[in-house]
C-alpha cells in the first residue's frame, strides 16, 4: 500500500488509488472538469494539475496513480498558475453567455473560473461557435459551451449503454454530438445533464425557467417505479420546478431514470383540487362534507362483505394502513394492493422481494432473467447490471421478451416452459447458475400478474433452490416489482382476509352486482368498465381513469406533497418529505381516511404523523428500519402448477407512460412520441 | 469541416464492400488478434474510401461499423478525425496543396494561384466537370522539395507555378505525370547531386566483413516489405508501401550509388498492387 505526502499530510492509499482520489480522501479539494467518479479517466481537461515532487512538470492528478513515497502540492504557485493557465485556455472558445445559461449558478466553470481564472482575456481573435445538437425532447444543447470533457461521451457509452454520443472532428473543430441528428435512446438519458460540467447539455424542459439560487430543495424518494430513487426536488414556490437525483450507493447511485426527472410536470397538470360527486352522470364539484356525507349515505346498510378497495402504485404506506383499517371497520375482507391482478403467494416476505438487493447485483456472476424487461421496468437495476457486466465475467440468460438490454445475454426461451427445464435440471443454464458464486434470478413483476403467477413463482423458487441461489449470506432470488406501493402494501398486509377477495375476484364481484361500493385509493391501472353497476370511490391526485369512473372523488397529494413511507422492491422502506401542498382543497391522503372514518363511525386511532407511523411499525417491524433492508427469511411459497402457458411479456408497453403522472406530463407525451411510437409503429396519440 | 456540412450532402442509399473488398476486408481484420477487430478500422475505410469514388459516404462508415461490430459513432470519430477521409465527394483528381510554412516559403501560394487560375476555382471547391478539387493541406511531410502537392496518391515535389499548370493540364488530357520531383532531383538529393560523403571511405580491417551490406540490404527488405503488404491490397498500406520506400530512400540517398527515380519505380509497384 503506497505511502505519499499531500500538502503536507501523509496518507496511504490502496494500491491503484490516483493521486485526485487520495487528495478527496484527505479533504483536499482539487477543480476537475473530465473526472467523474463513476466514469472511466479520460484525463482530458488538465484541470487536475498538481505539483509532484521529482517531476518535471505538473502532472493530472485525475491519471496518476499514487506511489510510494510520492510528494503532492496541490496549491503551490506552480500547480495554482497551471490551472490558472488551462482556465485561460479553455475560456477562449467558451462563451460569455454566463447570463443567458441555465447552468448559471451551478456551472462548474463558472465557479472554478472564480477561483483561477483571469478577470480580463489575453485572447483577441475569434472564437470558434458550434452548431447546436438536437438530441430529443429531453436536453437542450448549447455547444459552443463544451469544454471536450468528453463525460457525456463516457456516460452514453458506459453507464446507459447507449454508445450514440462521440467527438468528430478534430483540433479546434472537435465537435460533441451523435453526428447523425439522433435523439439519444435511453432512458437515462436526463443525467447526461447532470454529468456535464457547464452549460453545453442542459434540460430542455426546465429551460430558462429559474435560477438555481431561487430554488427551496426537498429531499423525497421516486414513486414512478420500484427503485425507490432518491430525489431531490426543487421547487420555486409552490411549484415543482424539476427533480434531481440524490446520492445513495445502495440504490439509484447518483443517477435517476427520465421518467424519475421529467414527469414532474404532470404534476401541475389535470390534478383533483376538489372533492366531486357524480350527479345526473356528470362529476359535480361538492364540498368535503357532501362529499363525505354522500359516502356515508352509500354504504349505510351495506355489508362488509360487498364493500372492497384497491391500492394504486403510487400510495405511501400511511394511506395504504389507514384505508386497510377503515376496511376492517367496515368489516371489508376485499382489498388488494395489486391492481395488476397478480395474486401470487404471499406468505413469505423473501418470496416478493428483491432479495440480493440493488447493490448485491455487483456481485453477481449469473444472471437469469424471467419475464423482465429491467430497462424499462427499472432503468436503475438495469444500470447496475449493465456496471457489473463491464468488470466482466458476467452471464446474463433471458428467458421472456428478447429486448436489448445493453448488455449481451443468452436467449434462453419465451415462456414458462423454459423456466420448467431449468428448475428440473434439464437445461443447461441450470448447471452454469449452479457453479456461479453469486448466482442471481430476477423475476418480473409481469410473470407474477398471469393466471399461472402461482406456478411462475413455484418453479422460480424451484430454480432457486435447486441451483444454489439461497446460501449462507446470499439470496440470489428477486422479483423486481414495478410500483412503488407494492412492497408497501404487501408488507402491511393490503390483501384479500380470510374469505376475501383479490383484485380480480372484486373487479367480477362488482361486475356481478355482488360488490357494491369500490374504494379506489390512486388505482388507475384497472379496468374500470368491469366495475359494472358498482358504486366507486375514488381518492387520488390526478382526473386518470379511476377518477372518471367515480362516483365520489376525493382529491388527494401527489407523492411531492406528503410525508409519506415507500418500500421499495428490495424491501426498503424510505420516507419522502413534503416539497409543497397539495392543490386547492386536496388533502395528505392519510388525513382524508381519518375524516372519512368518522363520519363512518369507525374513527382511526391516530391523529399525527407520529401515531399512524407507529401503527406502521406495529402492522409490520420492517417500518421501523428506515432506508434499511432486513433480510427476509427464505421459506416455501408459491404452488406448482401447469407451466405451459403463453409466452412472458413485459407489462410495460409505453415507459413513459405508466401512471397518472407521467400520462399528464408533457414532456413525456413527447418522449412517447420520439422514443416509443417509431419503434412500435404507433402514433403519439396511442400515448 | 463541420458535421454538419458533411452531412449536406446527397448520400447514397447504401454502401457494401465489393466481393474483391470484402475479401481484402477479411483479410486485414484476421491481422489483429481477436476481439481487436475494432484496429481494423483505419484500412477498412480506406478500403472504402477507394471503393466509392474517393469519398466516404455514411453509408460506407455504417457498413464498416457493422462489418466491425463496433458503434456507428466510434467510426464517424475516427472517420471525421483524418482530414485523408473525404467526408464529401470529391473531383477525380484530388489535390492538396500543401501551404505549410516550408512549402509557402517556397513558394506554394504561386500553386494556390495556378490551380485557381487554371481550373477557375477556389480552394476547397470542385470543377463543375467533377474532375478536379483542391485543397489546402497541412504539411505532408514532404518539405524538403518544397513546394509539393499530392494528387490521389502521388506526391509532386519541386513545383512552381507553370509546373503546377503543365501538371492540371496532363492531368486533363488523362495523363499520368510520373510522380516525384519535377526538376529530375533524386529523391530529396540536393538539387545538384551530392554533396557530401562523396567518397566512400575505406572500411578497418577490423570491421567484419559483412556489415556495409548489410544496410542496402535492409533497405530492400523493407521496400520488399512493402510491396508485399500492397500486394495484400489494402489502401492504407499503399501508404505504409510509401513509407517504406521513403525509409529505404533515405537509406540510400547517403550513397554514390542510387539509382535515380528509385522512388517511382516502387510507385509503379504500388501501383500494380492497387489495381491488382
Ligand atoms: S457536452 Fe458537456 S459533458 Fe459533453 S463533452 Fe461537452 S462539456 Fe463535457
Ligand atoms: S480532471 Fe484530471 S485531466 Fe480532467
Ligand atoms: S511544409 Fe509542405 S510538405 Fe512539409
Amino acid at each position: 500500500m503506497p505511502k505519499l505526502t499531500i500538502d503536507g499530510m501523509p496518507i496511504e492509499v490502496e494500491p491503484g488509488t490516483s493521486v485526485l482520489q487520495a487528495c478527496e480522501m484527505l479533504g483536499v479539494e482539487v477543480p476537475r472538469f473530465c473526472y467523474h467518479d463513476r466514469l472511466s479517466v479520460a484525463a482530458n481537461c488538465r484541470m487536475c494539475l498538481v505539483e509532484m515532487e521529482k517531476a518535471p512538470k505538473p502532472v493530472a492528478s485525475c491519471a496518476m496513480p499514487c506511489s510510494e513515497g510520492m510528494v503532492i502540492k496541490t496549491n503551490s504557485p506552480l500547480a495554482r498558475n497551471a490551472r490558472r493557465g488551462v482556465m485561460e485556455f479553455l475560456l477562449i472558445n467558451h462563451p460569455l453567455d454566463c447570463p443567458i445559461c441555465d447552468q448559471g449558478g451551478e456551472c462548474d466553470l463558472q465557479d472554478q473560473a472564480m477561483a483561477y481564472g483571469f478577470d480580463r482575456g489575453r485572447y483577441g481573435e475569434t472564437k470558434r461557435a458550434v452548431k447546436d445538437k438536437e438530441l430529443g425532447p429531453l436536453i437542450k444543447t448549447v455547444m459552443t459551451r463544451c469544454i471536450h470533457c468528453t463525460r457525456c461521451i463516457r456516460f452514453a457509452e458506459e453507464i446507459a449503454g447507449v454508445p450514440e454520443l462521440g467527438a468528430t472532428g478534430r483540433g479546434e473543430h472537435m465537435e460533441v454530438g451523435t453526428y447523425i441528428e439522433q435523439a439519444i435512446t435511453s432512458e437515462l438519458s436526463g443525467n447526461l445533464v447532470d454529468v456535464c460540467p457547464v452549460g453545453a447539455l442542459t434540460s430542455k424542459p426546465y429551460a430558462f425557467s429559474a435560477r438555481p439560487w431561487e430554488l427551496r430543495k426537498a429531499e423525497s424518494i421516486d414513486v414512478l417505479d420500484a427503485v425507490g430513487s432518491n430525489i431531490r426536488i426543487d421547487l420555486r414556490g409552490g411549484e415543482v420546478l424539476r427533480v434531481l437525483p440524490r446520492l445513495n450507493d445502495d440504490v439509484n447511485e447518483e443517477w435517476i431514470s427520465d421518467k424519475t426527472r421529467y414527469a414532474c410536470d404532470g404534476l401541475k397538470r389535470q390534478r383533483l383540487d376538489r372533492p366531486f360527486i357524480r350527479r345526473d352522470g356528470k362529476l359535480k364539484p361538492a364540498s368535503w362534507n357532501e362529499a363525505f356525507a354522500a359516502i356515508a349515505a352509500r354504504l349505510k346498510g351495506v355489508p362488509g362483505e360487498r364493500i372492497a378497495a384497491l391500492a394504486g402504485d403510487l400510495c405511501d404506506a400511511e394511506a395504504m394502513v389507514a384505508l386497510k383499517d377503515l376496511m376492517a371497520g367496515l368489516g371489508s375482507p376485499n382489498l388488494d394492493c395489486r391492481q395488476d391482478g397478480a395474486a401470487f403467494d404471499t406468505s413469505c416476505r423473501a418470496g416478493y422481494l428483491f432479495n440480493s438487493t440493488i447493490a448485491g447485483i455487483e456481485k453477481a456472476d449469473v444472471i437469469l432473467l424471467v419475464g423482465t424487461d429491467p430497462r424499462h421496468e427499472a432503468p436503475l437495476v438495469n444500470a447496475r447490471i449493465r456496471k457489473r457486466y463491464r468488470r466482466g465475467g458476467l452471464q446474463v440468460g433471458v428467458i421472456g421478451p428478447g429486448v436489448d438490454l445493453t448488455y449481451p445475454t443468452t436467449y434462453l426461451g419465451a415462456g414458462p416452459p423454459t423456466l420448467q427445464e431449468i428448475a428440473e435440471g434439464r437445461h443447461d443454464f441450470a448447471a452454469k447458475l449452479k457453479a456461479a458464486k453469486h448466482p442471481l434470478l430476477i423475476l418480473g413483476a409481469g410473470a407474477l400478474a398471469r393466471p399461472d403467477g402461482l406456478a411462475v413463482q413455484a418453479a422460480a423458487r424451484l430454480v432457486a433452490e435447486s441451483c444454489g441461489l439461497i446460501r449462507d449470506g446470499w439470496n440470489g432470488y428477486n422479483v423486481l416489482q414495478l410500483a412503488a406501493a407494492r412492497v408497501g402494501g404487501l408488507d402491511l398486509g393490503f390483501l384479500p382476509g380470510t374469505d376475501g377477495r383479490g383484485t380480480r375476484g372484486i373487479l367480477d364481484g362488482a361486475g356481478k352486482g355482488e360488490i357494491e361500493v369500490v374504494f379506489l385509493l390512486g388505482a388507475d391501472e384497472i379496468d374500470a368498465s368491469r366495475l359494472g353497476q358498482a358504486f366507486v370511490i375514488y381518492q387520488g391526485h390526478h382526473g386518470d381513469r379511476g377518477a372518471h369512473r367515480a362516483d365520489v372523488v376525493l382529491p388527494g397529494a401527489a407523492y411531492t406533497e406528503k410525508n409519506g413511507t415507500y418500500v421499495n422492491t428490495e424491501g426498503r422502506p424510505q420516507q419522502g418529505r413534503r416539497a409543497n401542498f397539495p392543490p386547492g382543497e386536496a388533502r395528505e391522503d392519510w388525513t382524508i381516511l381519518r375524516a372519512l372514518s368518522e363520519v363512518l363511525g369507525c374513527k382511526l386511532p391516530y391523529d399525527s404523523l407520529a401515531q399512524i407511523r407507529q401503527r406502521l411499525v406495529d402492522a409490520n417491524p420492517v417500518f421501523a428500519h428506515t432506508d434499511a433492508v432486513i433480510a427476509a427469511a427464505w421459506g416455501s411459497f408459491g404452488q406448482p402448477g401447469s407451466l405451459d402457458g403463453p409466452p412472458f411479456k413485459s407489462p410495460i408497453e409505453n415507459f413513459y407512460m405508466t401512471d397518472p403522472i407521467s400520462r399528464a406530463s408533457v414532456t413525456m407525451a413527447q418522449c412517447a412520441e420520439a422514443f416509443v411510437s417509431p419503434a412500435t409503429g404507433k402514433t403519439g396519440t396511442h400515448g | 469541416m463541420s458535421s454538419a456540412a458533411a452531412i449536406a450532402v446527397e448520400q447514397p442509399e447504401s454502401f457494401a464492400f465489393s466481393p474483391e473488398n470484402r475479401a481484402r476486408a477479411e483479410r486485414i481484420v484476421a491481422k489483429y488478434p481477436p476481439g481487436r477487430q475494432a484496429s481494423a478500422v483505419l484500412p477498412l475505410l480506406d478500403l472504402a474510401q477507394r471503393q466509392s469514388d474517393n469519398w466516404l459516404p455514411r453509408a460506407a462508415m455504417d457498413h464498416v461499423a457493422e462489418f466491425l461490430s463496433m458503434p456507428r459513432i466510434r467510426v464517424y470519430e475516427v472517420a471525421t478525425f483524418y482530414t485523408m477521409f473525404n467526408k464529401t465527394p470529391v473531383g477525380k483528381h484530388f489535390v492538396q496543396i500543401c501551404t505549410t510554412t516550408p512549402c509557402w516559403l517556397r513558394g506554394s501560394a504561386d500553386l494556390v494561384h495556378a490551380c485557381e487560375r487554371k481550373l477557375g476555382i477556389s480552394m476547397g471547391e470542385t470543377t463543375p466537370d467533377n474532375q478536379f478539387t483542391v485543397i489546402e493541406a497541412e504539411c505532408l511531410g514532404a518539405c524538403v522539395n518544397a513546394p509539393m502537392v499530392q494528387i490521389g496518391d502521388h506526391y509532386y515535389e519541386d513545383l512552381d507555378g507553370p509546373g503546377m499548370e503543365a501538371l492540371l493540364d496532363a492531368l486533363a488530357r488523362g495523363e499520368v505525370p510520373a510522380p516525384g520531383s519535377q526538376i529530375g532531383r533524386s529523391t530529396s538529393c540536393s538539387v545538384k547531386g551530392p554533396t557530401t560523403l562523396l567518397h566512400v571511405p575505406k572500411r578497418q580491417a577490423s570491421e567484419p566483413e559483412a556489415a556495409p551490406a548489410a544496410e542496402p540490404d535492409l533497405a530492400t527488405a523493407a521496400a520488399d516489405d512493402a510491396a508485399a503488404t500492397v500486394d495484400a491490397g489494402a489502401g492504407v498500406e499503399t501508404a505504409g508501401a510509401d513509407i517504406g520506400t521513403e525509409t529505404a530512400d533515405s537509406g540510400e540517398s547517403g550513397s554514390p550509388k542510387t539509382k535515380p527515380r528509385s522512388r517511382a519505380r516502387a510507385k509503379s509497384k504500388t501501383d500494380a498492387g492497387t489495381a491488382d
